[in-house]
């Protein structure tokens, strides 16, 4: 599975509340505005589908709330790498599908506006601007099937589908 | 075998005889704990073919609403109303509705919560009941849906670290302000993806409330579990609420662990997390002086009857800041009522403090007492990013209970050891 696209660039401790703030959670259309304006003003008002994310220490650390990871896949972003990710986060993202990577140096390889080039089976981020490659850590088969199988529910319902007929 | 309580706990429950960190296990679930999310579940529910009318053990989840309650809103409204709907064609035996408090303490007070347990809630706090030796975990609704509907769960085997805490707290101090120093001392990733064991004198001399308080941070500071020392005053808080065998889980003698951190409390200061994250703490003397415009003691985190006992003691006979407003919320009913019993909320109230109905409040943002720009708020709640609280231009400072009333009192951080 290959992803790329033009790069946003987040320093360390993103949290879930700037990702998603709850005091838009009451008012719909309002949210999709805010995401992350607390840490770049410009990335509600500019992020073009087929971006992608690139953080560095605890992205999504915080609260448990899925929203946070959820309002990614509407936007298009194509993957999240991360040096680390707040834990729930990683789960919430692997839970529906959403392709993020853990890459301990990738901060320091990119800037903003640059492209990136991301497999994740071989957990490799190429800097397509620098034409630099880095290592990320490698997610465990388990976890790339989620992801490749579009997530958690998608899995669900294909099992239970699946036991209905053997019946 | 040389194995730490989590691996102990999530050995019994993926039926090994043994795991090791880093290894991924699928795990039967002991409880489920939801809230809000609870609608979330609901709504992939509906999504499922015809046939899938049940939940895997309508006795193992428990559901109650205490984030926006009572609902603020139409909105919030209608989605109290598709709980309640879903707990009810669902037949969910424990539904407490918006009738009992803030999740992490109504769940260990109604006995839900058991050493050794593995536990999942749709709430990253979900690690206070480490503090009653469960391994308990936040995820998100996606995989409450898949609990919900198997049972079951995937799961990492984290590393383990610990915290052995010695030396003698002063007077004033909480364990909040363990909790911040340790925060501050070793930054809010120190434990991310990984299982805390606190121990040392400090703990086993510590009540279940405050280790309750170390549990519930452990997560601030990005653990997965976070478990108090396996005692007598777990199976002791417990008695009477559940009829439940208790069995504590101890870590064997051998058991690995990748770090453990030293830690003496002799001599610390109250500690302040400053805007705008939970690992910018100071010391009191650093910060002292600072504006005030809100106090706020409640939360999962402080607003225990420990909590509102020592605010009612500092503030005794006292007023609260002309500049200042000050919020009280006790976590539970029960705690809301042997307060009233205690006279501590006359005492608060004398004072003029407002006590609000239990509930999560103004502590994430969405009503009871948000801030204005420019405005401060000290909190004995857990978090202070940017704008959790209201305004973006905000500022939240985290503290211990005793110094929320301290500073309410002058309007200014003030150390709480300096007020009669
Ligand atoms: S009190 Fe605050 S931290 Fe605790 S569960 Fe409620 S919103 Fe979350």
């Amino acid at each position: 599975m290959k992803i790329s696209g033009r790069v946003w660039v987040f320093p360390d401790n993103v949290d879930t509340d700037a990702i998603t703030p709850a005091k838009y959670f009451d008012k719909p259309g309002e949210l999709r505005n805010h995401i992350l304006e607390t840490f770049d003003k410009t990335f509600p008002k500019e992020v073009q589908p087929g971006d992608v994310i690139v953080a560095g220490k605890n992205f999504g650390c915080g609260s448990s709330r899925e929203t946070a990871p959820d309002v990614f896949p509407p936007l298009k972003v194509g993957v999240i790498v991360a040096e680390s990710f707040g834990r729930i986060f990683y789960r919430n993202s692997v839970a529906i599908g959403l392709p993020i990577l853990e890459c301990p140096e990738v901060s320091k390889a990119f800037e903003k506006g640059q492209q990136m080039e991301v497999d994740l089976e071989e957990a490799t981020v190429k800097n397509l601007t620098t034409g630099k490659t880095i290592q990320g850590k490698k997610l465990p088969p388990m976890l790339l099937n989620i992801i490749k199988g579009g997530g958690q529910i998608k899995l669900l319902k294909k099992e239970f589908k699946a036991a209905a007929k053997k019946k | 075998m040389s194995m730490t309580i989590a691996e102990k706990i999530l050995a019994r429950a993926s039926g090994k005889e043994e795991v090791t960190p880093g290894e991924f296990i699928t795990a039967k679930i002991d409880l489920a704990m939801t809230h809000i999310a609870t609608a979330a579940v609901a709504a992939a529910y509906m999504g499922f073919p015809k046939r899938f009318k049940k939940v895997w053990d309508p006795e193992k989840i428990v559901m109650l609403e205490d984030h926006y309650v009572p609902a603020p809103n139409v909105q919030w409204a209608t989605i109290h109303t598709m709980i309640r709907k879903f707990a009810k064609d669902y037949g969910i035996k424990y539904f407490y509705d918006v009738k009992a408090g803030i999740c992490h303490q109504v769940l260990p007070e109604r006995g839900h919560v058991r050493p050794g347990m593995l536990i999942v809630g749709t709430d990253s706090h979900t690690t206070t009941y480490g503090a009653f030796n469960a391994a308990s975990a936040g995820i998100g609704n996606t995989d409450m849906t898949v609990v919900f509907s198997k049972g079951e769960l995937w799961f990492q085997v984290p590393q383990s670290i610990g915290f052995n805490i010695e030396g003698k707290l002063e007077d004033r101090l909480m364990s909040k302000d363990i909790i911040l120093y340790i925060a501050g001392k070793y930054g809010a990733d120190v434990a991310t993806y990984k299982s805390i064991e606190y121990t040392g004198k400090v703990m086993d001399d510590m009540t279940m409330a405050s280790r309750m308080t170390m549990s519930n941070m452990g997560l601030e500071i990005g653990g997965k579990f976070a478990f108090g020392p396996p005692d007598n005053k777990i199976t002791d808080f417990l008695k009477g609420r559940t009829n439940e065998p208790l069995n504590l889980v101890f870590p064997d003698e051998d058991a690995k662990y990748e770090t453990v951190y030293d830690i003496d409390v002799t001599d610390m200061e109250p500690q302040v997390a400053c805007p705008h994250t939970v690992d910018n703490v100071k010391p009191i003397s650093e910060i002292e002086g600072t504006k005030v415009d809100q106090a706020f003691i409640g939360s999962c985190t402080n607003g225990r009857l420990e909590d509102l006992r020592i605010a009612a003691e500092i503030l005794d006979g006292k007023k609260i800041h002309k500049d200042c407003r000050m919020i009280v919320i006790p976590a539970s009913w029960e705690v809301y009522k042997d307060a009233m019993k205690e006279g501590i909320l006359e005492k608060l109230i004398d004072a003029e403090a407002m006590i609000c109905n239990c509930s999560c409040g103004p502590c994430f943002g969405a009503h009871m007492g948000l801030l204005a720009p420019k405005e401060n708020c000290i909190s004995s709640s857990n978090r202070n990013f940017r704008g959790r609280m209201g305004s973006d231009a905000s500022g939240i400072y985290l503290a211990s209970p005793a110094t929320v009333a301290a500073s309410a009192i002058n309007g200014v951080i003030t150390d709480p050891r300096k007020v009669e």
